[in-house]
This record gives structure tokens, C-alpha cells and sequence, in this order.
């Protein structure tokens, strides 16, 4: 078994009296790609707003390989290789696609002021660097042809890739990737999975949320199902699909003998 | 492209003492210029990281009363016979003083008010220039409050193996005033072109999502506000030593709104911007004086920037360079990937 890189231990975030996560115990191990799903409200954007410091959990810990991540800043936890990604806010739309990954890599570049400032050399050396892989990366995702423009007058697919390669700029050797498919055609989805699978390759441990199921199921080595703040189910797609409570929590029951036949079609 | 567009605004500006000799020309451009650096500062935060102070007047003020109490020196009484007694210094070293006080002082704002944003944050500014106005006002031992320092030295320079040179005429004070316009604008070129600047834009666009990816807030805000603070310090400085008699007027919120037009209506976020925008607005009471009454001078005024602002919205400068295609339109400019987008924004 690979170490374990996320684990989420007993956690609960209460909102005054609502109860968006109850108790939540989950792990992610190395090069796994783990997927959070579960109904609307179910807790999912919460839990990863946890994970990566933006909100302080109620009660319990969140754990990044060994590093207890309570009361550390965002960009504290960025800084240990943890980055997200964003539902609806995923780029800096007032810049070009191109500076949006140069922000991205922020975490890479730090020179010191006076270095920057009289552009000594170590800085321009680090500034040449940073554009090449920059250039690097747009060619990744495949928006070469739209590096210059800003990544607001992008269509919604795109805007989730360059979200995707300005969390990648930063390094990551986890990544939580939250809805990085909703807005994308079907073949723009093809073309993401393959993206989420080369990047496990190269080492990246990967957490979704996702509602597109067939995309999880294909895509996931494991899954774990929230409804109403709780872990209703967990295990690899094949076990999910066919779970009875995983249909209730999404259809209700009495639909369980359909969305059967329809999910095994999925 | 900004690049020549840059050195033929600084060589027209080199030139203006050839061909500009009415001394009461040359003062509106003097004074016009030491509020342009101010702007320039405004425009750091403003402009580059989406913050606007509204008592950026006090950074100003500071490096003018600092600069001016080191070159007079002063005694003042702390506690019974306990008096603090400085004796007057070189007003370059008063100009270095001013600097780096401002830009101390813009540290600790900066650390107390960056935990607040939009209109709290504004409250926080005005506060700070109104506390330090009253400061300056009433601590008549050490400022004398109303009455003013007066007879502040000029500005003296050591030229290397050619003596000392003390800047008393306009025309040198044109060329001191015009030197430090430079350097903060090269300073602050380099500054937003850096990987800092592009985390202040960052925060600017899309704080959380700048977070996320590792950019510390805290930090990037306040060593935006230090260099603003500092850069708007020796301005102040410069203030002082030319026209040689400061009070509390000095703080004047109205002054803070007159670098606020400057930068607005030049282009905040541009580079050049708060230099258009402040000659514009620098130099229009001094065009306006002579042809029409003080009433009228005021509502031109008003009317100018109303139509500015109506005709470009983004500032004279983004506005002028989308139109004449230099900058970055979405989607219509091209250009190659290894050409760094960045110098073209300027």
C-alpha cells in the first residue's frame, strides 16, 4: 500500500447551527486519483475548502504528508505542494492566458526585491526560465493558439484548462480539482481525463469533485460518496455504481431498480 | 512600443526648460511634478493592487515635515527637563530620512489595515492622514503647529570632485524634481513587471484564487504600500525643500483627491497614466487663472474630468493605447509567445 498523502481525520464544520459536514474521515494515497462525490450540498466544496485553509474545521484535523494543516494560511498550505482549483472563479480574467500561468508560478519565482527591481542577473536568468515553462505549459493544455489572449474572453472549457495549468505552474504534488468538468462538451471531457491520467503519471496525486459521473467512474481509482456532511460509501466505481445507498442519496428511493440499469450502461 | 513612447516623453520633458522660461511656468511644472511622483505612488496601490488609499496625502506629508525637521533640527521637550535635541543635518539626509520614515510608516498601515478591504480600508487611510494632520497641527514644540516651518534649506548636492552645488534656482529644482520622477518610474516599471508585480495583479483580479496558488496576501500588500509610501515620502521631501515653508495645510484631504484625479484620469494601472493624467490636471488651474473667474476655473475643472472619464473610462492612457492598437485588446493583438507579453503593457 503507497503512503498515504491526504488524510482527513474526524472532521465536522459546523455553520452556526447548520451542520455542512458532520463527521468526515478519509484518506488519499500516493498517485491515486480519488474522487468526492455526492448530491448538491452534500459538503463537497466545503471539504475542500478545508483542505486547503480556507475555512477552519469545527473539529478535527487535515493532515498533508504529516503536516497538520490547522491554522495554516492558504498560500501556506500552497506552499507544501497542496493546490486547488476553483468551481466558477478559476482564472485571472483580466489577464492573458500566458500571465496567468506566470502567476501561477509565483511559488517558483520568488527573488528577492532588490534583485527584481535592479534585474540582477540570478533574477532574469529565473525570469527566463519561468516564461519557457509558462510557454511550456500553455502548449500543455493545448491553448497555444490563444496564449495572448485574456482568459476572460475564453469559453468555459478553456477558462477550466487554464485553471488547470495555473495550478499546475505552482507545482503540486497533490491537486484538488474541483468540477474541473462542468462547462466542457463531451469531447473537451475526453480530452481533460486524459489530461487528470498523464498528470497521476507524472506523480501528481489527484482528489475531484465532479458531477459528471460517467467522467468519475472512468476516471477514478477509488470513490467516496458525502450526503447531507456524511461518508455514505466509499470504494472503487464498480462498487459505488451498485451501491444501494449511493442511489438513494442521489435518486431517492423506489428508483433504485432503474438507475441500476442505467448506471451499468454509464 | 511603450518603451520609445517613454523616452520621447522623457526627452520632451528634458527638453521643456529650452524652449520654457516664464518662472511662473516652470514653478507650476516643478510643484506639478512633485504631485505626479505622489500620484505615481497612488497609483501602486491603486492601480496595481485594487486598493485605494484615500490618505495617501499623510505619506506625503511625513516625508515633507521628516525632511524639513532633520535639515532645521529641533529641541523639543519629551518629560520635565527631558528634551530631545537634533541639530540640523544636510537636507540630502533629510531627504533619505523622509524616505524611509514614509515607507515605515506605510509598513505599519500597511500591517494594520490590509486585514480590511474595499471601503473599510478607505476609512482606515482617511483615518491614519487625518491622525497624523492633528499630530502635526498640535505638537507645536516639535512642528510648530500652525506657524509653519519656515526657511527649510534647498536641496544641496556634493557633485564628485566639483564642490557642492546647492539646487536654488527653478530651473535646477525642474531637473531634481524631473531625476526623481525618473527613478520612481524605472523603480516602478520594474517593480510591476516583476514576479511581485504580477502577484499584486493576481490579488487585484482574483484574491482566492491567488492565494491558492501560493501568493501570501499579507506580504504582497504591504510591500506595495511601503514602496508607495516611501516613493510618496520623498516627494514630500522634495515639496518642502522647494517651496521652503511647510504647515499642516500640507495634509489636505483635497490634496489626496487631486492624486486620485491624476490617476484616474490618466489611467490607473498604467504606467504613464498618473503622468498624463497629472500634467493635464497639474497645469489646468494654471491655464485657467488668467482667462476666466475663480467660480468658472473650478466647474472647467469638474467638466474636464467629467468628459475624460465620459469619453475614456478605463484613463487618457488604456484607453489611447487600445485605440491606436498598441495594447493588449482581448483576442486581437498577436504576438509570438517567446515576446514577452509584459513589456507591452506598460
Amino acid at each position: 500500500m503507497a503512503d498515504t498523502v491526504l488524510r482527513v481525520d474526524h472532521v465536522a464544520v459546523h455553520f452556526g447551527g447548520l451542520v455542512a459536514i458532520a463527521d468526515m474521515n478519509f484518506h488519499v494515497a500516493e498517485g491515486e486519483i480519488v474522487s468526492l462525490i455526492g448530491p448538491n450540498g452534500a459538503g463537497k466544496t466545503t471539504a475542500f475548502n478545508v483542505m486547503t485553509g480556507f475555512l477552519a474545521p469545527t473539529k478535527g484535523a487535515v493532515t498533508f504528508r504529516g503536516t497538520d494543516l490547522s491554522g495554516r494560511k492558504p498560500h501556506a498550505i500552497a506552499d507544501l505542494g497542496l493546490i486547488r482549483t476553483f468551481q466558477r472563479t478559476s482564472v485571472f480574467p483580466n489577464d492573458t492566458v500566458y500571465d496567468n500561468v506566470l502567476m501561477g508560478l509565483h511559488r517558483q519565482g520568488k527573488v528577492g526585491l532588490a534583485a527584481a527591481i535592479l534585474g540582477l542577473p540570478r533574477a532574469r536568468a529565473l525570469e527566463k526560465a519561468q516564461r519557457a515553462r509558462a510557454a511550456e505549459l500553455v502548449q500543455w493544455i493545448g491553448l497555444e493558439a490563444r496564449a495572448n489572449d485574456l482568459a476572460g474572453s475564453l469559453s468555459y472549457g478553456e477558462q477550466r484548462l487554464v485553471g488547470v495549468a495555473l495550478a499546475l505552474a505552482a507545482q503540486p504534488t497533490m491537486l484538488l480539482l474541483d468540477e474541473p468538468v462542468s462547462g466542457m462538451n463531451a469531447s473537451e471531457t475526453h480530452t481533460f481525463v486524459q489530461l487528470i491520467r498523464s498528470l497521476r503519471d507524472r506523480g501528481v496525486t489527484i482528489l475531484l469533485v465532479e458531477h459528471d459521473m460517467p467522467m468519475v467512474m472512468s476516471v477514478s481509482d477509488r470513490i467516496v460518496v458525502l450526503n447531507y456532511g456524511r461518508i455514505i460509501a466509499e470504494g472503487p466505481p464498480d462498487e459505488i455504481r451498485n451501491n444501494p445507498a449511493v442511489i438513494e442519496a442521489y435518486l431517492g428511493q423506489g428508483a433504485k431498480d432503474v438507475i441500476r440499469e442505467v448506471a451499468s450502461h454509464a | 512600443m511603450s518603451r520609445i513612447a517613454t523616452l520621447i516623453g522623457l526627452a520632451l520633458f528634458l527638453s521643456v526648460p529650452l524652449w520654457l522660461t516664464d518662472p511662473y511656468l516652470l514653478n507650476a511644472l516643478i510643484t506639478t511634478g512633485i504631485f505626479i511622483i505622489g500620484a505615481m505612488s497612488l497609483n501602486l496601490l491603486l492601480g496595481f493592487t485594487g486598493q485605494l488609499s484615500l490618505g495617501h496625502i499623510a505619506f506625503f506629508g511625513i516625508g515633507a515635515y521628516v525632511s524639513a525637521l532633520t535639515s532645521l533640527g529641533f529641541d523639543v521637550p519629551i518629560y520635565g527637563d527631558f528634551h530631545i535635541v537634533h541639530m540640523p543635518w544636510p537636507p540630502i539626509a533629510g531627504f533619505g530620512l523622509a524616505i524611509v520614515i514614509a515607507g515605515l510608516c506605510g509598513y505599519l498601515v500597511g500591517r494594520l489595515s490590509f486585514r480590511v478591504r474595499g471601503a473599510y480600508f478607505v476609512i482606515v487611510t482617511i483615518s491614519f492622514a487625518e491622525v497624523v494632520r492633528l499630530v502635526a497641527l498640535n505638537w507645536v514644540d516639535l512642528t510648530q503647529g500652525p506657524l509653519a516651518l519656515t526657511n527649510i534649506p534647498s536641496i544641496t548636492v556634493g557633485l564628485p570632485g566639483l564642490g557642492y552645488l546647492t539646487l536654488k534656482t527653478k530651473l535646477q529644482n525642474y531637473y531634481l524634481v524631473l531625476t526623481v520622477a525618473a527613478i520612481a518610474y524605472a523603480l516602478i516599471w520594474r517593480l510591476v513587471h516583476s514576479h511581485h508585480g504580477r502577484a499584486m495583479r493576481g490579488l487585484m483580479e482574483n484574491e482566492t484564487l491567488a492565494t491558492a496558488v501560493g501568493i501570501d496576501v499579507t506580504k504582497t500588500l504591504t510591500l506595495a504600500a511601503v514602496i508607495s509610501a516611501a516613493i510618496a515620502g520623498a516627494a514630500g521631501s522634495l515639496y518642502a525643500h522647494y517651496i521652503r515653508i511647510i504647515d499642516p495645510d500640507v495634509f489636505a484631504f483635497i490634496s489626496t483627491v487631486t492624486m486620485v484625479i491624476m490617476v484616474v484620469s490618466g489611467g490607473k494601472g498604467s504606467l504613464a497614466g498618473p503622468v498624463v493624467g497629472g500634467v493635464i490636471f497639474g497645469l489646468l488651474p494654471v491655464f485657467l487663472r488668467p482667462i476666466m473667474p475663480p467660480e468658472a476655473q473650478w466647474i472647467t475643472y469638474g467638466v474636464v474630468l467629467i468628459v475624460i472619464l465620459f469619453v475614456m473610462p478605463r484613463g487618457i492612457v488604456p484607453s489611447l493605447a487600445t485605440r491606436l492598437g498598441l495594447a493588449r485588446a482581448g483576442g486581437t493583438r498577436r504576438a509570438t509567445m517567446a515576446e514577452p507579453t509584459v513589456a507591452e503593457r506598460a
